[in-house]
């Protein structure tokens, strides 16, 4: 039997790192845009302002990205460490978008990135501006290809298990590659990006305007986040959208999750803004609901219903049934039983042979399980309902309130008012953690939402996980929090230093401080 | 192209990656090393810094994809050494934490105590991860106690104090001074005076340091540590898993394969005489240092990935399950398919790579420090 406490605390420290990696990674798909933009400006007008904006910001995300960098090598090496079955039974398909993603991007931003920083005497204007953007192009591949992977754990394509192997093999690449979960997953995570970098410049930005300093770099800095973030808060919003219809679509247990629907309604399904879900009774206390809304936004359509767990985990009791049979099968062929019927047999079941396998957290001898063990199993076959429901409700509420801010901002800036008003600059400024927020919920919907599976259907988390001692894990588990809260601290320390300092740390003499000393020196 | 042919080209492939990480953030974990060794004064620190400082965010991804790599073409191997080697990887996981923050951060304050306990930062980030690579290779040619059961489920039956055996621990400090000879070498193109000077002498040292440990770590292997051959097995370019063959020790010091094509005891040799060229072209000013040098490292890797052939993790408690190139690999069309993305991608990266390398070329001086206190690291 594999130790409950090992998988428990192996997804602890897989959430923690994955978490910690997602509070730079969005900032960095952002910042490198907009630096890119603004080193644009910079080569199509010519004004040294423009260079000082990209230099300033870029030494922002310096700091940011080595962060990045830092938590990310942990994600790369923690499969093997830690889900060393999941690594066996589907490395096969799983491996090659990470492989692809350090080939095509992770190469292509990490080498320029260097050039970024180092190359501003070596390299011409042109040539600089190309070394910008093939970062920004490089980082947004690189979560191409991430998503790419998350999107096949969500949706498993292209895929089929092989009874020799024992293992999941690659059947088509092209699905893995347009899966559809995939697809709108990158596109909304990079928007969100986009808007966790523009949001980031809007906000320290309005902090120099409050604060009357240095107002042609803010003002031009402000301008271009409030645009940039307008479009991307816009894009993350309808695309979010459809990844609900995505959703809905292809992970309803996941969708009834977010929705806290214990019950089936008669479409088209309410939206519940505000409930609290009640595992135990399966049912909602103190509902507040939209009605219509959910059944437009998951089905697009008003006859089609969003099923509830009083169909889904019938549903589910059903496949693990199937899967005891495509188990047996499995059995049968791997001990030397190949001939045509079974192979037949085996292919008709193999779909549910994942729902099989959940039952190895109740018994060893999958095929001895009882009727209890089989209820259980189905019981379990949903994933956190207060978790998702909550999480999915501050992530959205984040993203309505930074869209108002964005335009707010954005009409502030048209407007071209020499003075923005106070209460719009505080506002965006304490608006700063909102993306961070959304982001790390966003996050907790779409992978916890996914459980009990590792990857949906095929290979539950608890088999996933490696054969280690508890004491090991939880001796990473404390180093890996008490070293990255530290960096935390000192990244979160240096970037608030450099951000009160603002563009004087570029040494240019042309900014606050050192014209402030400058005209001290003068007087005396 | 036939599988057996595929899953050759994939042991190659890995070989460059290793090798391809070796040359390149060899360099810069070797300057890590050497930082708190050679320098004397901050701006000294600061000048070895910044000759690495454009370059090792890029050389770093050969390792990222080495892993992916070993991820997507052996998933086995990957399943496996990762998870039985847990704390030997967590502790190489923590030491690399310190690069990117400490080469980020360390000129951002100028605090000497801040400096100085970055400066450790960057130390432990080269020597650390050097050591665990080199622990783990030596492991690997003794045998590692792992286990699979009929699911193909790994388990470790080892500690991580196992790990560390003597004859490992040499094939550790190998390792260390290959990569701080890559450093040293790599600062006699980049720097000039008096740490020019030191680092021509650091390398020399490193470089016999090299010869010595290769050669002891030869001779212990020949005298030894048993090799494991295969008695018998199913045809290579089938599917197959790594329980359907049958192994035997009794390949004394892992010799067969130079046996069999003595032509190959030239890989070794080839190391040896590298070594020696790096040491006596640190006496006087060459650029070729550094080619000397990476062509020492690309050998000595090379000599027990030859040696191992086929095996790549070879198992000590029941050899049969042994982890081999043949039976350790992914599905044809997944070699297949990784092949095409290498063959498009590996001349771009080569290509985008040099160009940056030749941009950069040149000597870092204290004055080019002094003057860009605010822009460089």
């Amino acid at each position: 039997m594999i130790d409950e406490a090992v998988v428990d605390l192996s997804r602890l420290q897989f959430a923690l790192t994955a978490l910690y990696h997602f509070l730079f990674v969005p900032l960095t798909l952002g910042l490198s845009f907009i630096l890119a933009i603004m080193e644009s400006c910079y080569v199509m007008s010519g004004k040294e302002i423009y260079k000082d904006m990209t230099k300033f910001w870029g030494k922002l995300f310096g700091i940011n990205f080595a962060m990045g960098v830092t938590t990310g090598i942990t994600l790369e090496f923690q499969f093997g460490t830690n889900w060393s079955y999941y690594s066996h039974y589907v490395g096969d398909i799983f491996g090659v978008p990470l492989a692809i993603e350090g080939l095509m991007a992770f190469f292509l931003e990490s080498t320029f990135v260097g050039l970024f920083f180092f190359g501003w005497d070596r390299l011409t204007k042109v040539q600089h501006l190309v070394v910008t953007w093939l970062v920004a192009i490089g980082s947004n591949l690189s979560a191409l290809w991430i998503l790419i992977a998350n999107g096949w754990m969500q949706y498993p394509t292209g895929a089929e298990f092989n009874y020799e192997s024992m293992r999941m093999e690659l059947d088509s690449f092209a699905d893995v590659l347009f899966n559809p979960v995939a697809q709108v997953k990158f596109v909304h995570t990079v928007a969100a990006g986009y808007t966790t970098g523009a949001m980031f410049v809007l906000s320290v930005s309005a902090y120099y305007l409050l604060r009357n300093r240095d107002l042609p770099f803010a003002r031009r800095s402000f301008a271009i986040a409030s645009s940039f973030g307008l479009a991307s808060a816009l894009s993350v919003i309808v695309l979010g959208d459809e990844s609900g219809y995505t959703v809905g679509d292809i992970q309803k247990t996941k969708l009834a999750a977010i929705e806290a629907a214990w019950e089936t309604e008669d479409p088209p399904a309410s939206f519940t803004l505000f409930a609290i879900p009640d595992r135990e009774n399966q049912t909602n206390h103190y509902a507040v609901e939209i009605p219509w809304v959910m059944g437009l936004i998951a089905t697009r359509s008003i006859d089609e219903p969003v099923l509830g767990f009083d169909k889904l985990i019938p549903q589910h009791e059903q496949r693990i049934r199937n899967g005891i049979l495509a188990y047996e099968t499995l059995e049968q062929l791997r001990a030397g039983d190949t001939s045509d019927e079974t192979r037949r047999q085996f292919a008709d079941l193999r779909a549910d042979l994942g729902f099989g396998l959940l039952l190895k957290r109740q018994t060893d001898n999958i095929s001895a399980a009882t009727e209890e063990q089989i209820k259980r199993a189905a019981q379990d076959s949903i994933p956190s309902v207060p978790l998702l429901f909550w999480t999915f409700r501050i992530m959205v509420g984040c993203g309505l309130l930074m869209l108002f801010v964005f335009a707010a901002a954005f009409i502030e800036s048209a407007r071209h008012h020499s003075a923005a008003s106070k209460r719009l600059l505080r506002l965006c400024m304490w608006s700063l953690p909102l993306p961070w927020i959304a982001a790390e919920c966003g996050w907790v919907v779409a992978e916890s939402g996914r459980q009990p599976w590792s990857i949906a259907e095929v290979l539950p988390t608890y088999l996933s996980a490696s054969s280690i001692t508890r004491g090991e894990v939880i001796g990473s588990l404390a180093a890996i929090i008490a070293f990255y809260t530290f960096l935390l601290v000192v990244e979160v320390y240096l970037m608030q230093r450099f951000i009160r300092k603002g563009p004087s740390s570029l040494g240019t003499g042309r900014y606050h401080f050192e014209l402030a000393a400058e005209h001290t020196a003068q007087r005396t | 192209m036939d599988y057996e042919t595929l899953k050759l080209i994939w042991w190659a492939l890995i070989g460059v990656l290793l090798i391809g990480f070796a040359i390149t953030d060899g360099f810069d974990m070797g300057v890590g090393m050497l930082l708190r060794v050679i320098a004397r004064t901050d701006i000294e620190r600061r000048v070895m810094i910044n000759t690495v400082g454009p370059h090792w965010e890029g050389n770093q991804v050969w390792l990222i994809t080495a892993g992916g790599a070993i991820f997507a073409a052996w998933p086995m191997v990957y399943a496996a050494a990762f998870s039985g080697l847990y704390a030997a990887l967590i502790i190489t996981l923590l030491a690399l934490f310190f690069r990117p923050v400490g080469f980020d951060y360390r000129s951002k304050i100028g605090d000497w105590r801040w400096r100085e306990a970055w400066d450790w930062g960057l130390t432990i980030g080269g020597v650390v991860p050097a050591l665990i690579f080199g622990v783990a290779f030596g492991n690997l040619l003794l045998g590692l106690p792992f286990n699979l059961d009929d699911l193909l489920r790994p388990s470790y039956e080892g500690s991580f104090w196992a790990l560390l055996h003597p004859f490992a621990l040499v094939c550790g400090l190998l390792s260390v001074a290959m990569l701080a000879m890559q450093g040293g070498a790599w600062l006699q193109l980049k720097t000039e005076g008096l740490l020019l000077s030191r680092a021509r002498r650091i390398t020399e040292i490193t470089a016999w340091a090299v010869i010595g440990l290769f050669i002891l770590a030869g001779i212990w292997l020949l005298l030894g540590v048993d090799g494991l051959h295969i008695v018998e097995g199913r045809p290579a370019d089938e599917a197959i898993t790594p329980l359907m063959k049958t192994v035997a020790a009794g390949n004394s010091g892992w010799q067969a394969n130079f046996r069999a094509q003595p032509a190959l005891y030239a890989i070794p040799l080839l190391g040896i005489i590298a070594a020696l060229a790096t040491a006596l072209l640190s006496r006087r000013e060459s650029n070729l240092v550094f080619v000397a040098s990476s062509i020492c490292l690309t050998a000595i890797i090379l000599t027990p990935a030859v040696a191992l052939f086929p095996f790549v993790m070879p198992s000590s408690v029941n050899p049969d399950i042994s982890l081999t190139m043949w039976d350790a690999t992914s599905s044809k069309l997944t070699l297949g398919l990784m092949l095409v993305a290498a063959a498009v991608f590996v001349p771009i990266i080569l290509l985008y790579t040099a160009w940056c390398y030749r941009r950069m070329f040149g000597r870092v001086s204290k004055q080019y420090i002094e003057d860009n206190s605010h822009s460089s690291y």
